[in-house]
């Protein structure tokens, strides 16, 4: 009874080469058998009584191997449909593979049998699989572990190449299985093993595609065409806005060896995963064998891996982004490694970057929060409003319009007793959704400069920064309801696949 | 608990009302011949709604043989109602799931009816409320697509509930996985990895189908979903409904 839908999608999607193990790229190539011979005895049968694999949730990582034989590896993983945030009150219905995205992390060596378990949880609503990259064979375990909800499949397969590798379901369609969460990646250490460092990580990139725009509240359905116009709402590490930042940052004591295994699971966009203040001092670019030394960004395509390894010399907080940088800023890849110690001022001296860096998530929370289960309950009121609007506003307009609105030299106008913002509410909220550029007069001055369009405030977050500013400073006006922005917004022209 | 308990008064089965389908063309996702891209649907009537607890459990006081805990393991895996014994609170207008294609069959029978064929359903599955072929319509397809993204645990609502399709019939989106006679048909009739190459043409053959096609995430899912089933398998998101022949009973 079982298929190769998914293969079969794949390589239709991929152009149909003529075989189904053209779905990717893992035909067993002499290289992958001189890579074995060079290894030396790592083949052969599995000794010993069979193991279960020790499987841990990101950011964490199996303790290594510790065997000098190959041994049967027994993995059992369990496919979840869950809501989980996706940012701060916003809910998105993931699909994971061991109630994580990215899913377990897997740790075996190089000649191990691997007895798969995957297990559908019976609340599921979809037929999974997995497709592990480190597997050599058509599929890569998919046309055998093809499983309906409330169901198992098992399948075993020998790890004939060291390496860094990603697993994914394979389902059609493929792309929403992806876009859902359904990645993770194994490592095959090679025979000897990976050198002793002091700590290592799980992170893994994935882009995500939602209806609502970025960081509007409530449950976010996926949306099938910004996925296809490879239009990314999100673009994450570890499947969460908040997964890698404050509390959850991952931690490092100065002068300790670090070494995180980094993934991107995609579905499309591939990462320029860069750690601000850091430069690797090795990588194994793509999860191979070759390593690179001194990189301070490495590119790693969806589907793939890489493993990063750096000292950190200096007390602070490190930050994690993929440096195609409006992902960074307007999308959420952003993470954080905290290093605690001694002041190294001879290696660096400064502030720390986060602040910086940040700056959009200082806002306080609480208020906005009220604000919106207020807006729920038909009960918002001014002083809610001017409160949310106030954090918002901090972490949004102050950096040019300063905190305190008085703006800045001839380039940030004053929203202080500003006749502009007052003189038209519409035409304010219009210079918020849209930007505004050329020539303007403020109170007598003159300005001629460029405001980029707020477009990732979505209608309440600009009603209540335009009610704060508007009754903040010395301004005197009424509040600025939701609906009046949903308005504005309609009759603006925006160009198709634009934020909306 | 409670609920199961009363309802044990024996009902007859209720069979839900037939609509007739005059038939029509339509482009399944993966032909079975490339060369007839479109396939003609004849005739034929399909019930209105999925089959409910309540009418499932009249069906099984008549045929004991179809009680939970009853059932060969090779007609109906572990799963097969098991929420009935589990205390699980189920309405009696919610559509019936964890039955498996034996027993849904079966049911069928008993009223001289069968499953509808995967043509039959995927015709009538192609109307939205006013149109009969709405598979170019991108916002009712992504409608249905936004049925998988809501949480699975949700409780199923109660069949017939919303604005039924153009045919008259409700609920062939957005509540349950359906049942179909011919689930396996598509592409598990043998084993496909040892099918050759003749096989694999076949399905590559679909490269052609039109870019709105491949568009139709919802389909796909629906083709993956069936062919990841065998006749013993139950889930908790699959029911069923009958079909039967123009003239009949
Ligand atoms: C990147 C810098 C920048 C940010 C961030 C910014 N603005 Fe502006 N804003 C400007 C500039 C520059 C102008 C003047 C544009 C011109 O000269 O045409 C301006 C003009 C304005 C005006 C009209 C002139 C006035 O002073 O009344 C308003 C109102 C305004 N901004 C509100 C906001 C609000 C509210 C936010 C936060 C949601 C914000 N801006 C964020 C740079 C910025
Ligand atoms: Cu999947």
């Amino acid at each position: 009874m079982r298929n190769i839908i998914g293969l079969l999608t794949l390589s239709l999607h991929f152009g149909c080469q003529g075989t189904v193990r053209a779905a990717h790229d893992e035909a067993e190539t002499p290289t992958s058998y001189t890579a074995l011979e060079v290894a030396g005895g790592a083949m052969g049968d599995p000794v010993g009584s069979p193991i279960h694999a020790v499987l841990t949730s990101p950011p964490e990582v199996p303790p290594a191997v510790d065997r000098t034989t190959p041994a049967k590896v027994v993995v059992e993983l369990e496919v979840v449909e869950k809501v989980m945030p996706i940012s701060e009150g916003v809910d998105y219905t993931f699909w994971t593979f061991g109630g994580t995205v990215p899913g377990s992390f897997i740790r075996i060596r190089q000649g191990d049998t691997v007895e798969f378990h995957l297990q559908n949880h019976p609340d599921n609503k979809m037929p999974h699989n997995i497709d592990l990259h480190a597997v050599t064979g058509p599929g890569g375990g998919a046309a055998s572990s093809f499983t309906a909800p409330g169901n198992q499949s098992q399948f075993s397969f020998q790890a004939l190449n060291p390496g860094l590798f990603v697993y994914h379901c394979a389902t059609a369609p493929v792309g929403m299985h992806i876009a859902n969460g359904m990645y993770g990646l194994i490592l095959v250490e090679p025979p000897e093993g990976l050198a002793p460092v002091d700590r290592e990580y799980y992170v893994m990139q994935g882009d995500w595609y939602t209806v609502g725009k970025y960081r509007e509240k409530g449950l976010q359905p996926f949306d099938m065409q910004k996925g296809i116009e490879e239009n990314a709402t999100y673009v994450l590490f570890n499947g969460s806005e908040g997964a890698l930042v404050g509390d959850n940052a991952l931690q490092a004591k100065v002068g300790e060896h670090i070494r995180l295994f980094v993934g991107n699971g995609g579905p499309n966009l591939v990462s320029s995963f860069h750690l601000i203040g850091e430069i690797f001092d090795k990588v194994h670019f793509e999860g191979g064998s070759l390593v690179q030394e001194q990189v301070q960004t490495t590119l790693i395509p969806a589907g793939g891996a890489a493993i990063v390894e750096f000292t950190v010399e200096a007390p602070g907080t490190y930050v994690l982004v993929d440096h195609s940088i409006f992902r960074a800023f307007n999308k959420g890849a952003v993470g954080m490694l905290k290093v605690e110690g001694p002041d190294a001022k001879g290696v660096y001296s400064g502030k720390e970057v986060d602040a910086v860096y940040l700056a959009d998530k200082a806002a306080p929370a609480a208020p906005i929060a009220e604000a919106s289960q207020a807006t729920a309950a038909g009960t918002l009121s001014l002083a809610q409003q001017v409160d949310a609007g106030k954090a918002l506003f901090q972490g949004t307009c102050s950096t040019c319009h300063q905190p305190d609105g008085k703006g800045l030299g001839d380039v940030f106008p004053p929203l202080a007793e500003s006749d502009f913002l007052m003189a038209d509410v519409e035409r304010s909220i219009g210079v918020v959704l849209n930007g505004l550029s050329g020539p303007i007069e403020v109170n007598g001055r003159r300005f001629d400069s460029v405001m980029p369009p707020m477009s990732q405030l979505n209608d309440d977050e600009v009603a209540h920064i335009l009610t704060y500013v508007r009754n903040s400073f010395g301004n005197k006006g009424d509040a600025v309801s939701p609906e009046q922005v949903a308005r504005v917004r309609a009759t603006t022209e925006r160009p198709q696949g634009a934020a909306h | 608990m409670l609920l199961h308990l009363y309802i044990a008064v024996a009902v007859a089965q209720v069979p839900t009302d037939l609509v007739a389908i005059r038939g029509g063309a339509y482009r399944p996702l993966y032909p079975a011949d490339p060369e007839v891209p479109v396939v003609t649907v004849g005739p034929f009537r399909l019930e209105s709604r999925p089959v409910t607890v309540g009418q499932y459990r009249a069906f099984v006081q008549a045929h004991p043989a179809w009680a939970p805990g009853k059932v060969p393991a090779v007609r109906a895996d572990e799963s097969y109602l098991s929420r009935w014994s589990s205390g699980a609170t189920l309405a009696d207008e919610q559509p019936v799931t964890e039955v498996s294609w034996f027993a849904a069959r079966a049911y069928c029978a008993a009223l001289g009816r069968r499953l509808p064929t995967e043509d039959e359903w995927e015709l009538v599955a192609r109307a939205s409320t006013d149109a009969f072929d709405a598979s170019a319509d991108e916002a009712w397809l992504a409608e249905i697509l936004a049925w998988y993204g809501r949480p699975s645990t949700d409780t199923l609502s109660w069949v017939g509930r919303g604005t039924p399709n153009r045919w008259g019939v409700h609920d062939m989106h957005g509540l349950v996985w359906e049942w179909v006679e011919d689930f396996n048909n598509t592409l598990v009739s043998a084993d496909i990895r040892e099918a050759g190459d003749d096989e694999r043409s076949r399905f590559c053959g679909v490269g052609a189908v039109s870019a709105q096609d491949v568009k139709d995430y919802a389909n796909f899912m629906r083709v993956a979903w069936r062919s990841a089933l065998e006749g013993r398998t139950t889930t908790r998101n699959l029911g069923f409904r009958c079909a039967a022949d123009e003239e009949g009973p």
